[in-house]
């Protein structure tokens, strides 16, 4: 049975990218860990030779005319971005 | 005179046609209702201007001829579907503000079909819950009231939990809801209404607020179900811009439902669902159910789904898996809110930090750790192996039956608060209604009775694939039998008033 540490949590959100203080790493490895282990009850399914499944439907996805549909929207796209500069989007600086 | 809010609409769209009343009064009675029960937080955004010129409009293209199928009807929308220039924020404080430059695939058929949009509907964040307690924007409340308890605040169920208060207190005619695990059926049951989810890949996902992108599907909230289908027709159809989006002709549901006769119909128990620890009213009702078919001349069948027990447990690896990939998107930079940080990194963290709640940080982390590398096989593919199995126990089933009927949820609505201490206990609530939804199958929930504090209890049938009428016409049947006229304690002072 997996149960998650405080390093454990940290190390999932760093990589979900969610600022946590120590309380709240304290906070949410044991439920966390109550979770994880409720989901390992999976591992006394026999799942040899059957296929994961990823979509219900049995659909054949189809291919589209390779071509140009809707465009020439830039003010839509950025209408709603926290800080814009001449049709661009902006973000901290990433490279010193 | 007619009670504008208290029509079906099914009357409501005869009403309009004969020009008993216009698609205004109509709207306006809802706005009116909408302002005297402020207090269920059913609405996160309500819009009354923009309803009354889409109720005008409506008016006039009815006097020029030109009426949709849901022509001047006013409707609720659940506020995860992106609606033009009306602010979309899936329950969540990360995307306050959000005002979409576009409007989903299936809202757009709707206003196409001359419907008028009342509001957005609260739901839980990103539409994660079951109870309508993990919203930014407060809890709903469900107009039911426990016997004797006028002052307990019950929840509506979740994640639709606006759509449902609101349809079950008049403050729209129907609504538009999404069912990932449960999340249309579920409410339902909680708040003596409809609701059906139709099959994967019936309705269009494009312009929803993605969750958990194989399992959530858009559905119909009605007071019956002759309601639900017809609000269910304008809904579907296959839409280029969702590659799972089937190319099916849809059915006209509610003609579907003008065959009453069931006879002969086999309509199967799965074994599983006869859960230990179950309530015994939840189980009278389900026996109750059961006769109710019998006497309408269907055929019993016992069947077995062998692999129930683990679906919520392959349920909350796929649905987290998902929803952690899906919900990257909120970084801070293109749309929603963004706190700044010392670099982009921990702009992104702080943004997130801020932006999300406790339940979909939970859910995010639960699916970063199950993707995460060393534990991809042993969960996630484990999980989509196990998904599998669960697909192939209905389908067993559905050689022996035409349809499954099960009770919706183990209990009746709960008090805000209960079942808090404890996720996995809140999951729980789901355990009737996620297996269909891993097998992407057509669910609808009926109000089939009262518990005994007086609090509404739903049957769910579930459906082959693609076979909506069937699932509608059983609902139906049930409906017929069960005669729920109880109606929620708001309504019952109002009337009283």
């Amino acid at each position: 049975m997996s149960s998650l540490d405080k390093k454990d949590v940290a190390k999932v959100a760093s990589l979900a990218r969610i600022k946590m203080s120590d309380e709240e790493l304290e906070k949410y490895g044991p439920q966390l860990s109550n979770i994880i282990q409720f989901v390992e009850q999976l591992a006394e399914v026999d799942t040899d030779n059957v296929e994961p499944l990823a979509s219900v439907v049995d659909l054949n996805l189809s291919l589209r005319t390779d071509e140009v549909t809707d465009g020439n929207i830039q003010e839509d796209i950025l209408a709603n971005a926290p800080e814009t500069l001449e049709g661009f989007f902006v973000v901290p600086k990433v490279v010193e | 005179m007619i009670n504008l809010t208290h029509m079906t609409m099914a009357e409501a769209i005869k009403g309009l046609k004969n020009k008993d009343f216009t698609s205004v009064e109509i709207t306006r009675a809802h706005i009116e209702a909408m302002e005297a029960a402020k207090h269920l937080n059913a609405y996160i955004t309500e819009t009354p201007e923009l309803a009354l010129k889409q109720a005008q409009e409506s008016d006039k293209r009815r006097a020029g001829g030109n009426a949709g199928e849901l022509e001047g009807i006013p409707l609720g929308i659940k506020d995860l579907f992106c609606t033009r220039n009306v602010q979309t924020t899936a329950g969540s404080h990360i995307l306050e503000g959000f005002t979409p430059k576009y409007e989903s695939t299936v809202t757009q058929k709707l206003w196409d079909a001359g419907a008028v949009m009342l509001g957005k509907l609260n739901l839980d964040e990103f539409a994660m819950g079951s109870a309508n307690t993990t919203s930014y924007y407060g809890n709903v409340i469900n107009p039911w009231r426990r016997d004797g308890e006028p002052n307990t605040d019950l929840v509506p169920g979740g994640s639709s939990g606006g759509s449902a208060s609101a349809t079950a207190a008049h403050l729209c005619m129907a609504a538009t809801g999404t069912d990932t695990g449960g999340s249309i059926r579920q409410p339902a049951s909680f708040c003596g209404i409809t609701g059906i989810k139709p099959t994967y890949g019936r309705c269009s996902r494009w312009g929803i607020v993605a969750f958990s992108s194989s399992l959530d599907q858009a559905g119909a909230f009605a007071r019956n179900v002759e309601d639900a289908a017809i609000l269910l027709k304008s809904m579907c159809g296959h839409d280029p811009k969702d590659s799972t989006s089937a190319k099916k002709d849809v059915p006209d549901f509610a003609a579907a439902l003008a065959d009453q006769d069931i006879k002969g119909l086999k309509v199967g128990i799965p074994k599983e669902y006869r859960m230990d620890g179950m309530p015994e009213e939840i189980e009278k009702l389900w026996d109750q159910g059961v006769e109710w078919m019998k006497d309408a001349g269907a055929e019993i069948v016992d069947v077995s789904l062998p692999h129930t027990k683990y679906a919520l447990p392959t349920y909350y690896i796929i649905a987290p898996a998902e929803c952690s990939s899906n919900l990257a998107r909120y970084d801070g930079v293109r749309y929603g809110l963004r706190v700044e940080g010392e670099d982009l990194n921990d702009t992104y963290s702080n943004t997130r930090a801020a932006g999300f709640g406790d339940e979909v940080k939970r859910r995010i982390m639960i699916g970063t750790y199950a993707l995460s590398s060393g534990y991809y096989d042993a969960y996630y593919i484990k999980a989509q192996k196990v998904r599998h199995l669960i697909s192939e126990d209905f389908m067993k089933a559905y050689e022996k039956c035409d349809v499954l009927l099960t009770p919706t949820a183990p209990s009746a609505a709960f008090a805000i608060g209960e079942n808090e201490d404890d996720p996995i206990k809140m999951y729980l609530n789901d355990i009737f209604t996620v297996p269909a939804s891993l097998a992407g199958l057509p669910g609808m929930s009926v109000p089939a009775g009262l518990d005994a504090n007086g609090l509404p209890l739903g049957l769910q049938i579930l459906g082959r694939p693609w076979d909506e009428e069937t699932v509608l016409r059983v609902s139906q049947s049930i409906e017929k039998a069960a005669n729920f006229t109880a109606k929620p304690a708001l309504l019952q002072e109002k009337q009283a008033a």
